[in-house]
């Protein structure tokens, strides 16, 4: 079973791991990734941050990014949850899980699609730090780096 | 009865500089590019000359060359580089 959602409200880990599996006994490995909001960012204390998307395009990019990573390893499950709003430290942002027979194409496929999610999927996040005003987030070039190396 | 506009949407400080979240434009001209919409926009909201050559372009929601030629009925798209995840 393959999903992807954009969705304001926070996710429960277990409950999609467990629906995300069941009926499938050819799933061997389970791996999943979910990022949090840090409270920190060098130092500086975050208060929040607001991730925008872009409704459709963020969906159907997520959705392309799992028929890739299909092309390229034998996934039998995967799901992509990407949150949007103002979110505060320790909140959940984004989770991606991939279910194979065997563990490394669950963990080449999940390092994959966090990869190209950071730099193909149309989201934007704005920081709000301590006596500063709220600044969009600049795309990183080592995220474009991470991106680069499954193009081999 | 087919449309004679496009529909153009703005994202994160796009949408900040612009002030709206999109707006429909007739095109000057046919086949005008993305490229070209974007030089007509900076002229529209002169914040946006600064970071232009920053800025992505997304026709059907589709990431795509600035030269390529817009249509009638398109959605184009304009945003910075993505930062989610």
């Amino acid at each position: 079973m393959f999903e992807v959602r954009v969705q304001q409200a926070d996710f429960d880990i277990n409950a999609e791991l467990a629906s995300l599996s069941r009926d499938n006994p050819a799933i061997g490995a389970i791996v999943t990734f979910t990022g949090k909001v840090r409270s920190s960012d060098k130092d500086r204390p975050l208060i929040a941050m607001t991730l925008e998307h872009y409704p459709g395009m963020a969906e159907s990019q997520m959705a392309a990014l799992i028929e890739e990573a299909r092309q390229r390893w034998p996934l039998e499950a995967a799901r992509i949850i990407h949150r949007t709003g103002r979110l505060t430290p320790e909140a959940q942002i984004v989770f991606v899980a991939t279910c194979s027979a065997h563990r490394h194409a669950a963990f080449e496929a999940a390092e994959f699609l966090m990869d190209w999610l950071k730099t193909k999927a149309p989201f934007w996040k704005k920081e709000e730090y301590e006596g500063a005003e709220a600044q969009w987030v600049e795309a990183r070039d080592a995220d474009d780096l991470a991106t680069a190396r499954w193009d081999a | 009865m087919p449309r004679d506009d496009i529909h153009i949407l703005y994202f994160a400080w796009v949408r900040e500089i612009t002030g709206v979240d999109g707006e429909r434009l007739v095109l000057p001209v046919s086949g005008l590019t993305g490229a070209a919409l974007l030089t007509h926009l900076t002229e529209k909201y002169p914040g946006l000359k600064a970071r232009a050559d920053r800025l992505l372009i997304a026709i059907n929601q589709t990431q795509s060359d600035p030269e390529t030629p817009l249509k009638p009925g398109d959605e184009v798209a304009l945003f910075p580089p993505v930062t989610g995840g």
